[in-house]
């Protein structure tokens, strides 16, 4: 797994996407960024659960595939 | 005394319960939940719509989980492994909430259930310590597999998702419920209010329902009677309905006293 690289840019794809952001970056920083801080949602990084209490501490890194979802209507 | 459904120790006055999908706006799925009276109701886990306005309604403001029992689902899952990552998904996000619609589809045209990997799904889920309320065909044994799996209600489908076909095979759905001691609640196929209470004369616990409000002409409307129907349903059950005879000879009015000339 790589380390966050100081005042770097990291390479996210986040749902499917491909978005950049300037590092080192916390998940919860990129949340706040994507204007999702206080939403209910639940976040993946790499394939595993981040729970919310260590969004805070867990910091992304270049190549990191998130996925964020959120309840929406459905049978 | 109350009939209280009761489902993973937690005890609902209501026997109908609806999903939120198909409707034309969050208010009106508001107005609807409302008239239907349901206590709980079935929610999708889905990527947040990036680039939305984060400050747009949620299908949580209209529905806050404080009122609402939630039942996150499945829908789309065609793998156990699917199912499992969404379920663990939705438990996170809903603050370790544990009460769940498990369903793994077979078949993206009729989306029947793959029953092979929802039974996986369904013992991975258990021993993750989820409540398990399991979508499966009207199959008796596999119904008894899932209860013994430890899944806290069994959901057999009356006909397929979303086609309004109603109860096909009422005698399957009374094998399912003869099958298992937790909670059968018919999932999918109800299309109007006579479906549900059928549903419910047939002992079932409750009924699962979405297409056949959202996609009324006055869903509300159309919620309300779903209400009656399987509150008319479970008191014509409770009351022990008489035989069905195919002729009897027996009128209910006295053969004596008749007028003659």
């Amino acid at each position: 797994m790589t380390t966050p690289t100081p005042d770097s840019v990291l390479s996210l794809t986040i749902n499917g996407e491909a978005r950049s952001v300037a590092g080192p970056a916390s998940v919860a920083a990129l949340l706040d960024e994507m204007g999702l801080t206080g939403k209910r949602l639940a976040v993946e990084r790499n394939g595993e659960i981040v729970p919310k209490g260590l969004h805070a501490s867990t910091p992304l890194a270049d190549g990191d595939r998130l996925e964020i979802v959120v309840a929406v209507g459905g049978g | 005394m109350d009939d209280l459904l009761t489902i993973a120790g937690k005890s609902y006055s209501s026997r109908l319960l609806v999903g939120t999908g198909k409707y034309k706006d969050f208010a009106q799925t508001r107005e609807a939940i409302d008239a239907s009276g349901a206590q709980i109701v079935t929610v999708a886990i889905r990527r947040t719509n990036i680039g939305q306005d984060p400050n747009a309604p949620s299908l949580l403001d209209a529905l806050p989980p404080s009122q609402f029992t939630y039942l996150p689902n499945t829908a789309g899952c065609y793998t156990a492994e699917d199912a499992i990552r969404t379920l663990r998904l939705a438990r996170e996000l809903l603050d370790d909430h544990r009460l769940v619609k498990l369903e793994v589809l077979g078949d993206p045209r009729t989306l029947f259930p793959n029953m092979p990997e929802t039974l996986k799904a369904a013992d991975v889920l258990v021993k993750e310590g989820f409540q398990v309320m399991v979508y499966c065909a009207d199959d008796p044994i596999q119904a008894k597999m899932l209860e013994d799996i430890g899944c806290v209600a069994v959901m057999p489908l009356a006909s397929l998702i979303g086609s309004g076909m109603g109860i096909l095979n009422p005698w399957n759905v009374q094998l399912v419920r003869d099958a298992v001691k937790v909670p059968v609640l018919v999932d999918a196929g109800v299309g109007t209010a006579s479906d549900a209470a059928i549903a419910m004369e047939l002992g079932c616990d409750g009924v699962l329902m979405n297409t056949a409000i959202a996609l009324a002409n006055d869903p509300v409307k159309m919620a309300g009677a779903m209400k009656k129907g399987v509150e008319a349903g479970r008191e014509a059950f409770l009351s022990g309905r008489m035989p069905k005879k195919f002729y009897t000879a027996s009128p209910s009015s006295p053969t004596t006293g008749l007028i003659s000339s």
